[in-house]
């Protein structure tokens, strides 16, 4: 199979069919059975897993070229891969407490995830459409999945109307590059850009504007960052922390593909838009998120400012850049999702208890989690000896080596203002007195694995992040 | 291959706390056994930098005790440590003063005891950390993760405003250090453009030709960060909240060890690696320790209680330190160095005498106490040695430093020494009406009338630090000696680069000694 023309999906396929298989058992369901439906999930993730490593430096091609399994794609896929694992397996205690319909669930995340490896893979424009919009309605409907709560509600819709203009400009911006090259492969847009030169046509930067405008509203990028603080806050908050991962490693992924290599030659005109859009992220998402109260905004937020620091390596325009963005996405991912676990682990059915008083002497009652909050927050906020320094520390040289000192400084001072508010959790959990009347629940022994996963990640890639390190530049070299 | 003591240094309290994770400690049925645990591991680390002084080669000028691993090979950073006259002094007085601080909480922190005591030996890894590094990146690592203990030392064992205190200074600092970071990431580029090689390694960097406009960018973020651990005034203003809100134990590290971070990126980092851009400064940094100096002591005399009244005499004696620096010659950097560890023993010690008497009396108020050498005599007797070393008696050991650093000053300028040594009558003003308010007089607050002296425990704690201070002064050789060729060489760098203006740096090594007259003293 891995060398038929299909090889390069193999990952992909293998998701499907798990999300496949994840649906039909909801299906064959006897009312009230339990059936270990996510395991099905974790197995056809493993499987995406080993079908990734044996296609790594293989350049397997399928369908004409269309889809790349390149080292590139491969790496976001393993990423995808992780988050998809850790989502399952933190997602246990909410599907029970809420209710939720775990074969809607686990297919709709397993669908999502398979979207999300194809928009990383896919070398044409309309594949990538195809990808964005399997993950996005996907997760729309995730978002949405607690029926009878209104915030649920109301981020679903919201995140569905404005996702789907988002699309809409995505779409529209195919059309005009389809006009011009008479293809939407990205190697035909490609060498049509380094034909036209200097002269740039101004269908061409409306096309180009088009999809800036498209990967901008996935990333939530400021000014297209309206949908996220009510999405994430309305999502179940596992569901919160694998979109807050898994949707912006796809959307960087063929961000970086299209801009740094096809739309490359042109990047003095899209280069300074960027720079300003990172600016205006890294700024507005710590400044805001200073403000929050609910903890769930508040990492909203924050992950709008991670996204501005994600932006500030696809400016730098450099390998350094690319390679920092994987091991970014990679690091953000791990700490991410770590952090919603901790906050969907201590919800109850009466309430979510995520405002931040909830969180109040969390150290008393719950020190284990505290902890791994503690870890999950400082490395965020970018202290070492974790892995989110190294991850800052990486992409922040790559914008000093092409020259960007000014997003470095910028984004340094705004990652010392999100301390700020990482430590008003850490303050809350460990330096004011326990809060009355809030009931802690026991954790799941699964989903205390996966945090522990999450902190021992952390500490390795904080500490000795050579690997993969190595890894991700190694990986950068072959992209498209 | 010899025994790696350096990484050894860093490893013991590490692994010590990582040990005191494992012991179940949930409602304090194990603290002594906590307590004792993490007293003989800081004691281990003592034991083993003594050890380091006794083999370290004080005749020498070069690191020694280096140890070198790859730990990033694609961006040339290295896991590279070593010592040299400057730092080896530095790392005794943290490994001495660490055991100290934990005895100082023996009887105050009475609440999570594991956790106090796992912070305390973390920070301790941190500090000796900072001052091994001799690669860029792994300095920066320590410089920051040290943050992280001390936060919580202040947040959760301080006083009423603890929290205040706690967020202030890890914002604070980090606000400085940061940029330091992009200096560093813009250093290590240069290093790649000019070599073709990334590299984050010191003595590297030192062969760099830096822009003016580069070096002038660069020292100011390096400066920035310097100054504010210091603190240099106007950026002190975090300091009287840290150290006062913080438990006693974390006001003896911070201003034995932590302010004197900032003195010594100074000395090892900021002047060495921008010699041009650091003399066209030093003036103007000069300038704002001697105001340091004056106001850090003019506000520490009208201070009503205790603690803050030490903790803004720190601000007037880190002015010498900084001032002895920036006159960039041996005297006045040999002084600066000397000077760090005095008040690290000094003021380490006042900060423990009235965390004392803050445990008896739960107030820190000068106004309650009086008298109190009539019920404690003992007490009263090592807080007089150490408030006269504080302000430089000769035969203890602040003298020496602050005439160092003053001779220095003097040779460089005369007018910042003569506004300078009015810093040495005003500190005297101030800690001795403390002495006289606090201590002589008759007992004019009836619960001071019984306050029990000194107890076993806290003899332990105090005792040598008074060694130590009469010790210095009276044989400062010991520890001037082996710091003598580290300091002539940095201020061979700088000056030389200076004087002749080379671009490159100039390797001092090729120069044959020139401009100032080594070892007058």
């Amino acid at each position: 199979m891995l060398n038929s023309t299909f090889a390069a999906i193999v990952p992909i396929v293998c998701v499907t069919l798990a999300a496949l298989a994840a649906m039909f058992a909801e299906a064959f369901r006897a009312r009230g059975e339990r059936m270990p439906i996510g395991t099905l999930g974790l197995i056809g993730l493993a499987f995406a897993c080993a079908g990734c490593v044996a296609l790594w430096g293989r350049n397997a091609s399928s369908f004409g070229g269309t889809v790349l399994a390149d080292n590139f794609g491969l790496f976001i896929c393993l990423t995808l891969v992780l988050v998809g694992v850790l989502t399952i397996a933190l997602s246990g205690p909410t599907i029970e407490r809420e209710n939720l319909p775990a074969g809607e669930y686990y297919a709709l995340t397993l669908f999502a995830i398979a979207g999300m490896m194809l928009m990383a893979l896919a070398t044409d424009l309309l594949l990538i459409f195809l990808g964005l919009e399997v993950l996005s309605v996907s997760v729309y409907v995730l978002t949405g999945l607690r029926r009878d709560d209104p915030a649920s509600t109301e981020g679903g819709f919201k995140y569905f109307l404005l996702g789907a203009f988002s699309s809409a400009f995505f779409l529209y911006g195919i059309a005009l590059a389809y006009v011009l090259t008479g293809s939407t492969r990205l190697d035909r847009l490609g060498a049509f850009v380094a034909e036209q030169g200097m002269d740039v046509s101004p269908m061409m930067l409306a096309a180009v504007g088009l999809l800036l405008v498209g990967f901008a509203f996935k990333i939530a990028i400021v000014p297209f960052h309206m949908w996220t603080p009510d999405a994430y806050e309305g999502a179940p908050t596992v569901v919160t922390g694998f979109m807050s991962t898994g949707v912006k490693a796809a959307a960087f992924a063929a961000f970086v593909r299209v801009f740094l290599s096809a739309l490359e030659p042109m990047r003095a005109d899209w280069m300074p838009v960027l720079w300003a859009l990172s600016i205006l992220t890294m700024v507005l998402g710590t400044v805001v998120g200073v403000a929050q109260t609910n903890l769930k905004r508040m990492l909203a937020y924050s992950s709008i400012a991670h996204g501005g620091y994600m932006l500030v390596g696809l400016v730098a325009a450099n390998e350094v850049g690319k390679a920092a963005i994987l091991f970014y996405l990679l690091v953000y991912a791990v700490t991410n999702l770590g952090a919603f676990g901790v906050i969907a682990l201590l919800g109850t059915r009466e309430r979510a208890n995520d405002e931040l008083r909830d969180y109040a002497g969390l150290w008393q009652s719950r020190p284990g989690l505290a902890a791994l909050m503690t870890v999950f927050l400082l490395s965020l906020g970018g202290i070492p000896p974790m892995a989110g320094f190294v991850g800052k520390w990486y992409i922040f040289s790559a914008a000093v080596r092409a020259g960007y000192y000014d997003l470095a400084i910028i984004g340094m001072l705004t990652s010392v203002i999100s301390v700020f508010f990482y430590l008003r959790v850490v303050v809350m959990m460990y330096m004011a007195e326990p809060a009355h009347g809030v009931t802690r629940p026991a954790p799941s022994a699964l989903a205390m694995v996966a945090l522990g996963f999450s902190t021992v990640a952390i500490f390795y890639l904080g500490i000795l992040p050579t690997r993969v390190l190595n890894l991700a530049a190694s990986s950068v070299s072959t992209i498209f | 291959m010899t025994f790696p003591i350096l990484t050894s240094l860093v490893a013991v309290p590490i692994v010590g706390a990582i040990l005191l994770l494992f012991i179940g400690n949930r409602n304090e049925e194990r603290a002594g056994l906590v307590r004792q645990i993490a007293l003989v591991v800081s004691l281990v680390v003592f034991a083993l930098t003594l050890l380091l002084w006794a083999r370290f080669d004080p005749g020498s000028p070069e690191y020694q005790f280096v140890e070198r691993a790859e730990w990033i090979p694609a961006f040339g950073i290295q896991y590279l440590v070593g010592v040299d006259g400057i730092s080896v002094l530095l790392i005794v007085l943290t490994a001495f003063l660490t055991p100290i601080a934990l005895l100082s909480s023996w009887g105050s922190v009475k609440k999570k005891t594991k956790e106090f005591s796992i912070f305390v030996l973390a920070l301790e890894a941190a500090m000796i950390g900072v001052f091994v590094s001799l690669d860029l990146f792994l300095f920066y690592v320590f410089w920051d993760a040290m943050l992280v203990p001390m936060y919580f030392l202040i947040g959760v064992w301080g006083y009423d405003r603890r929290i205040y205190a706690a967020i202030k200074f890890i914002l604070y600092t980090m606000a400085g250090s940061v940029l330091m970071l992009v200096a560093i990431l813009g250093l290590a580029w240069v290093h790649q453009q000019q070599t073709g090689a990334y590299s984050f390694e010191l003595t590297r960097m030192f062969a760099l030709e830096l822009a003016p406009r580069m070096q002038f960018w660069f020292f100011l973020a390096f400066a920035l960060a310097f100054a504010i651990k210091v603190p240099l005034f106007p950026f002190h203003t975090w300091l009287p909240d840290a150290h006062v809100e913080a438990p006693t134990a974390g006001s003896i590290i911070l201003a034995g060890v932590l302010l004197k971070m900032g003195t010594y990126g100074f000395v090892r980092f900021a002047f060495p690696l921008f010699p041009e851009a650091a003399m066209y400064f030093a003036p103007f940094i000069s300038a704002l320790a001697v105001i340091g100096i004056i106001y850090g002591a003019l506000v520490a005399m009208v201070q009503p209680d205790m603690k803050k009244l030490v903790a803004y005499s720190s601000v007037s004696h880190l002015g010498f330190v900084v001032l002895g620096i920036c006159a960039m010659n041996v005297q006045g950097v040999q002084g600066a160095v000397y000077q760090m560890i005095a008040h690290g023993v000094s003021t380490g010690g006042l900060f423990l005498i009235v965390g004392m008497l803050s445990d008896r009396r739960h107030t820190r108020l000068i106004a309650e106490f009086g008298g109190l050498k009539h019920p404690m005599p003992r007490l009263t007797a090592v807080f007089f040695v150490l408030t006269l070393s504080s302000i430089g008696l000769p035969t203890l050991n602040g003298f020496i430093g602050e005439f160092l650093t003053l001779l220095g000053a003097f040779m460089r300028d005369w007018r910042f020494a003569a506004f300078a040594t009015t810093g040495v009558i005003l500190s005297a003003i101030y800690m001795l009406w403390l002495m006289q308010r606090v201590y002589y007089g008759p007992v004019t607050n009836e619960k001071n009338a019984a306050l029990p002296d000194l107890s076993a425990r806290e003899w332990a704690a105090a005792l040598p630090l008074v060694a130590a201070a009469i010790l210095m002064g009276v044989f400062p050789t010991l520890f001037l000696r082996p710091m003598e060729p580290a300091v002539t060489r940095v201020v061979q760098r700088v000056t030389v680069s200076q004087s002749v203006n080379v671009k490159n740096g100039g390797a001092p090594a090729a120069v044959a000694v020139a401009a100032p007259a080594a070892g007058e003293r």
